[in-house]
């Protein structure tokens, strides 16, 4: 079996199918590895200059009230994606879409809110070139945005893929691997929340 | 290498619900000024909190293999260290 193989997933009747869900496995955990040393540079950044607004807007502008409601959305797509998980193993294809559905409208849910909380500050006068504060706090969670709308795209595509039995276990996309990605959407964006949010008003 | 069965959905609702009521703590920390000393130690601990009950429960490392848990970890001990490295470098920490 080859990596091309692998990738693929046009693998030879006699793999051994264990095999090839494991290591695509590893691979996506390999990916979340690198993906925790790109966030955590990014937080590393915005720490750095979480002190250098300028004469503009910086920390105060947070609208935390808001912001916790965002999180709290984020944190209950999570449960949904493990139901959809559940669902899967348990080859109920109709609650599946129906937890995938609900998950990936979360994630649209919580892009609405960044888009909106982004329009309120660029009108608070916090734009990405107002201040170095500006360009770290734009960076980090804009970054984060474009993972969760990523991550919504993946889902959808399942969603659309599922009952037409074209998500088999051994092709491109698997509800577990997504899923896996998901959840670690979800656990930057406590970091994010945590630090850049809660510990700077 | 072994794996263990997967939690049933009664304990993904359960620990939704742990998570929304982290989440609701962490909120009201910073609004009382009683907290003012303890709000940073407090605030990191909930969020690990919140961090090892995602990845253990929801991300299934509790109960899947040992190399998977591995791995994410050495991405983890990576980010933190260039977290440090950075920090100490330009003497913000």
């Amino acid at each position: 079996m080859t990596v091309g193989e692998i990738i693929t997933g046009a693998v030879p009747h006699d793999a051994d199918h264990h095999d090839v869900s494991a290591i695509r496995k590893v691979a996506v955990w390999v990916f979340l590895a690198s993906e925790c040393m790109f966030f955590g540079a990014m937080i590393s950044t915005f720490l750095l200059y979480r002190s250098s607004g300028g004469d503009g807007p910086a920390a105060e502008i947070f609208n935390i009230g808001f912001t916790s409601a965002s999180s709290f959305v984020l944190l209950m797509s999570s449960l949904t994606m493990v139901l959809a998980h559940h669902s899967y193993e348990r080859r109920d294809l109709r609650q599946t879409r129906v937890w995938l559905t609900g998950t990936a409208l979360l994630g649209i849910t919580f892009l609405s809110g960044q888009i909106f909380e982004f329009t309120e500050f660029v009108h608070g006068g916090l734009t990405v070139s107002s201040s170095p504060f500006g360009s770290a706090f734009y960076m980090l969670t804009g970054f984060h945005g474009a993972h969760v709308a990523v991550g919504v795209l993946m889902l959808l595509a399942m969603v659309f893929l599922l009952p037409e039995g074209r998500l088999h276990r051994r092709r491109g996309l698997n509800v577990e691997l997504v899923g896996l990605y998901w959840h670690f959407v979800d656990i930057v964006w406590i970091v994010i929340f945590t630090v850049v949010y809660l510990l700077q008003v | 290498m072994t794996e263990r069965a997967h939690p049933s959905p009664r304990v993904y609702w359960v620990i939704a619900l742990v998570l929304a009521a982290l989440t609701a703590v962490e909120i009201t920390i910073p609004q009382v000024s009683a907290f003012e000393g303890v709000k940073v130690p407090a605030l990191l601990s909930l969020g690990a909190i919140k961090f090892g009950a995602v990845i253990g429960f929801f991300m299934h490392l509790r109960f899947d293999r040992k190399l998977y848990r591995n791995v994410f970890f050495i991405g983890l001990l990576g980010a933190l260290l260039l977290f440090v490295i950075v920090l100490l470098t330009f003497e913000a920490l």
